[in-house]
């Protein structure tokens, strides 16, 4: 196949590459240029880190006798990612921007073009099985990305190559550093990459300025402290509130509303949900029939949770969950899979969380 | 392999590798005293001369230089140093918004750093710097440090002419520095005839080797070195002279100054074969720079192995994969070091939008080119044209 790898600098893209080109693939690298900040691109020649990492992969390309482009899709990701994270937070939301990345740029915007310009496929370093079409989680549980991959639709699977879902983490290092590759002991990127300091309030509240508003006391309705902006806020949060309430017992953001930028908070017991709602769901393969069980992940590196997944007038979903959870919150996605002991968890697919509550009594 | 990027590098020439290969198997220090170093200072200094032969230059007037870069940045900073230092009302810079950024970033480090202000020259559709633009940004040059113009464009390969804008600096007391690097072996260069004070070329554009540079530098123009140390060249570039590399760097240019005429004819049939095939196969491209038949000074207004094309509703950096994909190698103009391919600055100086800016290539030809390079762009550009234009933008 003509296949094109999305490098990044990091070492599992570079595996990913390099195990392509083993295949016997006709491989092409292309790292993403996604700054926002042209500039930092050029006046970054001296020594900034989207810089160092297009070096990085290139080195990785150059090793491998593959050609090697940088594409620029920092506009795209601007509007669609970064714009898209700031607008959810101003919305009360909790969005995840790496599964939008996936959604909207690497394997719609790169995999379009890529497809355009004759590729089969883009291959990318991601931690999950794709076999048949069918997405799994990674072997390696700690590194697992099924849970930004749900999103992905069977016609974009059909244009994806994961090479390391079968493979552990170390493995990865393994293969990197057998190979003489410089990124071998790269450090693993956590944050999120357009917010390099890891600072999410602090950009967020350089984007959408100070905002202050009550906190509220779910049980009394008393407002017992204030913020400076209800973004620094994420439903199921339990540090960093601020606030004294008369007990010792811990409280829990229950909700967020931007409009009169309210952040109510409660108990842990006012804290759990047993019914989460989701918009119009996507699905990886064949629509299944409703409802069905399933398991369900409500957050990244999330534990999953049984549950009942049933059709909602609205085209959505409701989620009846086997155990009551906390830390539920609207804008993350819940990722259905299909427990498979056999061959690993088969991703169903996913729905934005709209809501979650407690069953209304019929 | 069809290599179409000789504005980027060229191949060396064979007696080029000779001479150096000869040269390296040497010791001796040019500045020692000893007979290998007056053996390693003779090699220089014949080298010296006859390069000085090639370039209508003396000498005397020649500087070794590590290439185009380094002699750009020493021109135009020493220049500027020198006279500011001698007239500290002179911190103008007149220069035009299409040279190479070895000099416009040297510029702009000047006006950030030092004090420097620019006035930009205004550019001809063509690329071209006419004597009256230039006449107009010096005023009566009083506060003027020095003007720079290239002699031939890297990009669209549009040549300007530097001895009527020789004059009109001098007119007014300016000194003038011309970068000529993609000019020397493609047109004819006299460095006296011309007129101007500074010079700049580099070896691995005609056949020589890389990291081995010139400025022609007149006796009287005062220039403040970059680099201290021993006192070579002048006393205005110190360190230890590179011999081999100069000795490739003059026999790459006495070689191809000699073979100007002849190459000059036989690549621009090539280049103008090129043109005319891609046009048949893509009616809509779009010819950027001078005309192919173009003359300024009774010599080619255009440099003869130079075609700079822009595709509509095509990018740039998709055609280049997609021809190196099959074999053929040109380049989009200028990308930054992080690989990300960005407008071209000198087609938006001529007038050039975005889009028509980034939509283009730079196919160059030279001394390897053969009529097997062009068939070879011929047999595929129609449908990478066509793909390119499918994959569209990689925006909305």
């Amino acid at each position: 196949m003509r296949l094109l790898a999305a490098m990044s600098g990091g070492v599992d893209s570079a595996v990913a590459a390099a195990l392509a080109v083993d295949a016997g693939h006709d491989v092409t690298g292309v790292h993403l240029a996604l700054s926002p900040d042209r500039q930092t691109l050029r006046s970054g020649a001296r020594g900034c880190c989207s810089v160092e990492d297009a070096h990085d992969a290139r080195r990785v390309a150059d090793e491998l006798g593959i050609p090697f482009y940088v594409w620029d899709l920092a506009e795209r990701f601007t509007e669609d990612v970064v714009d898209d994270f700031v607008a959810e937070y101003a919305a009360g939301r909790t969005p995840n921007p790496c599964l939008r990345c996936n959604e909207k740029i690497k394997f719609a915007a790169v995999l379009d073009r890529a497809q355009a310009l004759g590729f089969d496929a883009v291959v990318t370093g991601h931690h999950a099985r794709l076999a048949d079409g069918q997405l799994r989680r990674s072997v390696d549980p700690a590194k697992d990305q099924s849970y930004v991959l749900a999103v992905l639709t069977a016609e974009q699977l059909a244009g994806a190559v994961f090479p390391l879902g079968s493979m552990t983490k170390q493995r990865v290092r393994e293969i990197a550093a057998e190979r003489g590759f410089a990124v071998a002991t790269k450090a693993d990127s956590h944050d999120i990459c357009f917010i390099p300091d890891g600072d999410t309030r602090g950009f967020l509240s350089r984007r959408l300025g100070e905002q202050p508003g009550p906190v509220v006391d779910a049980a009394t309705g008393a407002t017992v402290g204030e913020h400076g902006g209800t973004y620094g806020f994420t439903v199921g949060q339990r540090r960093g509130l601020g606030v004294a309430v008369g007990d010792s017992r811990p409280r829990y953001v229950l909700g967020i509303e931007p409009v009169t930028r309210t952040v109510t908070i409660g108990t842990a017991e006012q804290a759990g949900v047993t019914e989460v709602r989701t918009a119009r769901p996507t699905w990886t393969g064949p629509v299944p029939r409703l409802p069905f069980h399933a398991e369900v992940q409500l957050r990244a590196h999330g534990t999953p949770v049984p549950c009942t997944v049933s059709a909602a007038d609205d085209g959505g979903l409701v989620l009846r969950l086997g155990s009551e959870q906390r830390g539920v919150a609207p804008g993350q996605s819940a990722v259905l899979y299909a427990a498979d002991v056999e061959r690993g968890d088969l991703v169903l697919g996913q729905g934005t969380v709209v809501s979650a509550g407690h069953p209304v009594p019929a | 392999m069809t290599y179409l990027d000789h504005a980027a590098t060229t191949p060396m020439l064979p007696e080029v590798l000779a001479a150096m290969t000869e040269q390296l198997g040497r010791v001796g220090n040019a500045s020692s005293l000893h007979a290998s170093g007056r053996a390693a200072r003779r090699s220089a200094e014949q080298a010296r001369e006859r390069l000085a032969e090639a370039l209508g230059a003396r000498p005397s007037e020649v500087l070794f230089t590590g290439g185009g870069t380094e002699s750009d940045n020493l021109a135009v900073k020493g220049l500027f140093w020198a006279r500011r230092d001698a007239d500290s009302r002179r911190r103008r810079i007149v220069v035009s918004p299409a040279e190479h950024h070895a000099v416009l970033d040297s510029v702009e480090w000047l006006a950030k750093h030092d004090g420097a202000d620019i006035t930009w020259l205004s550019v001809e559709p063509t690329g071209r710097i006419t004597p009256e633009a230039l006449r107009a940004a010096l005023g009566d040059g009083d506060d003027v440090a020095l003007a720079s113009v290239m002699w031939a464009n890297n990009e669209i390969g549009t040549v300007s002419d530097l001895a009527a804008l020789a004059e009109v600096a001098h007119a007014v007391g300016v000194p003038l520095h011309t970068d000529a690097v993609q000019a020397v072996g493609q047109v004819p260069v006299d460095f006296t005839a011309s007129g101007v004070d500074a010079l700049t070329m580099t070896g691995h554009k005609l056949g020589g080797p890389m990291g081995a540079g010139v400025l022609l530098l007149r006796r009287d123009a005062e220039c403040t070195p970059l680099l201290h140390g021993g006192g070579q060249e002048r006393d205005v570039r110190s360190g230890t002279l590179d011999v081999a590399a100069i000795v490739g760097l003059q026999v790459a240019t006495s070689t191809a100054v000699r073979t100007r005429e002849e190459r000059a004819v036989r690549v621009s049939a090539l280049r103008d074969r090129l043109v005319a095939g891609v046009m048949a196969q893509v009616p809509d491209v779009q010819l950027n720079g001078a005309p192919l038949d173009d003359v300024v000074a009774g010599g080619p207004g255009r440099l003869p192995g130079n075609a700079h094309l822009s595709f509509p509703g095509a990018e740039g950096d998709a055609l280049l994969m997609l021809l190196d994909a099959r074999g053929v190698e040109c380049s989009t103009g200028s990308a930054c070091s992080a690989g990300v391919a960005r407008p071209s600055h000198v087609l938006l100086a001529v007038g050039a939008d975005a889009d028509r800016a980034r939509s283009s290539l730079r196919f160059s030809f030279g001394h390897t080119s053969t009529d097997a390079d062009v068939d070879a762009v011929l047999d595929v550009i129609g449908p990478v044209v066509e793909r390119a234009r499918r994959a569209g933008l990689g925006r909305r």
